[in-house]
């Protein structure tokens, strides 16, 4: 299973941060840091994969940002680059284009997606089309209970405006 | 109070920050308005206020106050609110506090939803973050989803159900019936589930491994999902580069492994299936790599007909040669777990695999560096040494070390001719000298030793290759080493293997000299040159110039130079006769077991430069004219002088020990005759012993035997006390107690003993070295003698102390040790 997924600048900013161990807020930081410096040094011929620890880890990035994966070592790290990918495009479909500033303003809709297309360190879905669907609904969703939140005004309720 | 500031807004605003104080700044002032926003229980805002908590948690900053009110907003009965307060319980909360048992019962409820949607975000935490309390309490719930025909729901319900199968195992059979059927749904994101579940099964349990290969019949069904999956034509919902479900056939494969593996009914069911899809996938873009990936861990794992191996070994050996440096790591990888088993088949591929070497990732050579020694056998030997140690002079130093310890291996192992492994040697340690791991140095010489006809040949090269660089040590030491051995072919000029070099007594001092006075060489080393020097005065005729060298370091700062430099003047002033036979030439060593503890070689009493350093000062007691010290004691020619002479290897714990043990005895006393490695297995036990059981030995009650007084004189008086070592009764156990009857102490008190040749002497630390006066204390020290053949124990003894400030020495005779001490 994957263990755990960074998104970072270049500069080291972390972007989102989905962890499927349970570890202390503080070994989470360590992690990250020591994760970030690493893959930042790594120069860019070198392949997407590192040992690090008893983890492999599987990075690729993505115009300034670099999508980053544990996994364990029973894991098959070229189909974990193509689950990267998958993220990446399910993201640019649904923001159309997607750049890193989509991800940093709409960060829980990054994380929605995410747990559409992952669970517990899984795929649970395959097809795009579905991901995609199954967001679209949850938001409907939430528009709709938004909309029956607004306050209406009186000549609203009635019907007159 | 007005509204609090929008999710987005917020973000600007903190984007807009110049300085990590400016963002700290603002941070702090929405942390409190939110602070004071979430006192007021306002529901409005909560889920904004949550979703800016969870922003600024990213950013690095703490937001546990936000816990409970994730809850709150799970609680709630709007969708928003849900949403955001399962991520934010997801990012936030951790299993470790028990505030996220709160959540136990809202999931329930949210599992037992109306809308599916909700149910998803209660399964979706659930199975990324559940406790294994909370999977207890919800395990039902998720096996009831388990069955549901909502595919929406189902595949959710199956990772969960693999996330509470892992937190708590003793789960997994409650989840057996609803597999029942799981893979004959068509839903792609069910089966894909699905298979991860029955994967975590098979691999937790034999049993379920057995019920599914046997009951289920598994393997079958898996077979044709695989087929219909390579043989149906272009699916636009799961196509990725004209493959259909790469992540599903990815997952079936892993499971047809798991299944397959050992059992040979399996096996053969799935041979059909895996040549297909070996042969048919294509193999231009990553996606079919990773496929074929998977089929060849397959393939290596089960038990596969051969020709099925050697398609899998080829599928490596085209991904070697592959543009995509990844596709090269991911074969590199595989073939070193392959090849163990598949030897022969892997090394069809060795030059790719030698050609990455030269690649410029660093993860690549190191995996290529590891496969070519795995794959350097008697017949590649030359060709792929060559290959190393081109290898070896351009690698980044991080290889070195490890490059080399394999050339050395690889060399021992396979070496043609005793002169190609003098020169792969020799080649290696000008190149890499200085990464060269330190218990190569004794191995070296080990095997040098063992190489007689290359003597010469060797002694030449090494010395060439000193005149041109100095600097890397462990060459310098072997080359001093051998210098100081057969400097004297080197003089006259007898090398067969090559053209025999012309060179002088003087430029040899030179050379070696040279080594002692450079900034580049250490204590080590120097100790190496100075022993090198002196065993040269044997050989050579120009000792008066040795004398000299040697005489000059008597005053070295250098505290181990100084006492080898003293000792070994001592031999040219009062022991000349002795010197020949000392400084012989050394004869075979035997090779211990490459990681054994360290042997010690008895010679004729050669001194051997010990590598590793003394961990003390020398007792500062001891006089300047030290020569005096250790062969007075002994005396006599029917006394021997066994200088303990060490091969140390890397500190295996025994070695350690042993290192320990000598140095134990360099500073209680005079030389312990060590004993050889011949020597039956009663050695062994016998320092192991000495190690062990220093507290046993206190006890002065003897068996039976009574104890003696060794020596009295000037109110100093020494008890000798005996005892028999349980394991060995060859072994006499003496533990001796010096009082003081005067009215000051006796500082600085150091006893030393020396035995008879048949003897052997092991003497343990002293409990201290102030003698008190009037009696008021003893100072013990332990002495075990080994006395295999019976003989009468005698004993001379030297004492050194300071006394009233000055510094008394006395030399004494034991001689009434009672029959039974020795008998």
């Amino acid at each position: 299973m994957m263990q755990f997924m960074l998104l970072f600048s270049r500069q080291g900013k972390l972007r989102l941060q989905k962890w499927y161990v349970p570890l202390s807020d503080k070994e989470k930081k360590k992690i990250t840091r020591e994760l970030v410096q690493t893959v930042l040094a790594r120069k860019p011929k070198m392949c997407s994969f590192l040992e690090w620890r008893d983890l492999k880890i599987v990075y690729k990035r993505y115009a300034s940002l670099y999508f980053c994966c544990a996994i364990e070592d029973q894991d098959n790290e070229l189909i974990t680059l193509e689950i990267i990918h998958r993220y990446v495009e399910l993201l640019d479909k649904y923001f159309g284009s997607v750049c890193e500033l989509d991800i940093i303003f709409n960060f829980e809709k990054a994380y929605f997606i995410l747990d559409e297309f992952l669970l517990g360190g899984e795929a649970q879905e395959t097809s795009k089309k579905n991901v995609l669907k199954a967001i679209e609904q949850a938001d409907l969703l939430q528009e709709d209970a938004k909309e029956a939140e607004t306050p209406r005004s009186v000549l609203e309720e009635i019907g007159l405006t | 109070m007005p509204a609090p500031i929008r999710l987005r807004e917020l973000i600007r605003t903190i984007r807009t920050a110049r300085t990590q104080a400016e963002e700290r700044e603002m941070i702090q002032k929405e942390c409190a308005a939110i602070r004071s926003s979430f006192r007021e229980e306002d529901n409005t805002y909560r889920c904004r206020n949550v979703a800016k908590l969870l922003y600024m948690h990213m950013l690095g900053y703490p937001a546990h106050f936000g816990q409970l009110e994730c809850l709150k907003l799970i609680a709630s009965q709007k969708f928003t609110d849900k949403r955001i307060g399962y991520l934010g319980a997801m990012l936030l909360l951790d299993e470790r506090q028990d505030v996220h048992l709160l959540m136990t019962n809202c999931i329930k409820n949210d599992l037992n939803h109306s809308t599916q949607y909700v149910q998803g975000l209660a399964l979706c935490t659930l199975g990324c973050m559940g406790s294994s309390e909370m999977c207890r309490d919800l395990a039902g719930e998720v096996e009831k989803l388990l069955k549901t025909s909502n595919s929406y729901l189902r595949k959710k319900a199956a990772l969960c159900a693999v996330h509470v199968i892992r937190k708590v195992p003793e789960l997994m059979e409650m989840f057996l019936p609803a597999t029942k059927n799981l893979l004959s749904e068509k839903n792609h994101g069910v089966l894909h589930t699905s298979v991860v579940l029955l994967t975590e099964m098979c691999e937790r349990s034999p049993d379920m491994l057995a019920h599914f290969r046997k009951n289920e019949k598994l393997v079958p069904q898996l077979v044709r999902i695989l087929k219909n999956l390579i043989m149906s034509g272009y699916s636009p919902e799961h196509d990725v580069s004209g493959i259909s479900d790469p992540f599903l056939q990815v997952r079936i494969l892993r499971l047809l492994r798991i299944l397959g593996k050992n059992d040979d009914d399996s096996s053969e069911a799935m041979n059909d299936i895996l040549a297909q899809v070996a042969t048919n996938t294509e193999t231009s873009k990553n996606v079919g790599n990773a496929i074929l990936y998977e089929t060849v861990l397959t393939i290596m794992d089960i038990k596969s007909e051969s020709g099925l191996r050697v398609l899998a070994i080829n599928i490596l050996g085209r991904f070697l040669l592959n543009n995509d440096k990844n596709i090269r790591y991911v074969a590199l990888t595989s073939l070193l777990k392959t090849v163990q088993t598949d030897h022969n088949a892997v090394q069809r591929h060795r030059s790719t695999i030698v050609d990455c070497l030269k690649d410029l990732d660093v993860s690549i050579k190191r995996r290529a560096m590891e496969l070519s020694f795995a794959l350097v056998n008697g017949n590649n030997i030359r060709g792929m040494m060559k290959e190393l140690l081109y290898f070896l002079d351009s690698c980044d130093p991080e290889f070195k070390a490890d490059c080399a310890s394999g050339v050395f291996l690889a060399a021992e192992k396979y070496a043609p001719s005793k002169r190609w492994h003098i020169d792969t040697i020799m080649r290696v340690l000008t190149t890499a000298g200085s990464y060269v791991r330190d218990d190569s140095v004794p191995n070296l010489i080990q095997l040098i030793t063992n190489s007689v006809e290359m003597h010469a040949y060797t002694v030449q090269r090494l010395y060439k290759a000193l005149l041109d660089d100095i600097s890397q040590q462990p060459l310098v030491q072997v080359a001093s080493w051998c210098i100081g051995e057969y400097g004297d072919l080197l003089v006259s000029g007898q090398c067969e293997e090559e053209e025999p070099i012309q060179v002088t007594e003087d430029e040899v001092l030179d050379v070696l000299e040279g080594l002692l006075v450079s900034n580049l060489s250490t204590p080590v080393t120097r100790g190496y040159a100075l022993t090198a020097i002196m065993k040269l005065s044997t050989r050579f005729s120009s000792v008066n110039r040795i004398k000299k060298v040697v005489s000059i370091y008597g005053s070295s700062i250098d505290v181990e130079l100084q006492q080898r430099a003293v000792e070994y003047n001592a031999l040219f002033k009062k022991y000349d006769h002795m010197r020949s036979a000392l400084l012989e030439r050394m004869p075979i060593m035997e090779k211990t077991a490459s990681n054994g503890p360290t042997e010690i070689v008895q010679t004729n009493g050669e001194t051997e430069p010990s590598v590793v350093e003394p961990k003390h000062p020398p007792p500062v007691t001891l006089p300047t004219n030290q020569g005096t010290d250790l062969l007075d004691l002994l005396g006599g020619n029917d006394m021997a002088l066994a200088i303990p002479n060490t091969v140390p290897t890397k500190p295996a714990s025994a070695g350690g020990e042993l290192l320990d043990l000598l140095g134990d005895l360099s500073l209680s006393g005079g030389p312990a005759p060590t004993p050889a490695p011949s020597v039956p297995t009663s050695q062994p036990s016998f320092l192991l012993d000495g190690l062990s059981s220093q507290p046993l030995f206190n006890d002065i009650a003897a068996a039976g035997i009574p104890p003696i007084i060794a020596y009295n004189k000037n109110g100093l008086k020494i008890d000798f006390t005996f005892e028999r070592a349980n394991p060995n009764p060859n072994i006499a156990v003496i533990t001796i107690h010096a009082s003081n009857t005067t009215e000051t102490d006796m500082t600085d008190f150091v006893f030393q003993a020396a035995v008879p040749k048949t003897f052997q002497l092991q003497l343990l630390s002293p409990s201290s070295n102030v003698v008190p006066a009037l009696n008021q204390g003893t100072v013990t020290q332990v002495i075990r003698v080994l006395n295999p053949q019976k003989q009468q124990l005698r004993m001379r003894i030297k004492l050194t102390y300071t006394h009233r400030g000055s510094a008394v020495q006395d030399l004494a005779e034991v001689n009434n040790f009672p029959p039974q001490s020795w008998q």
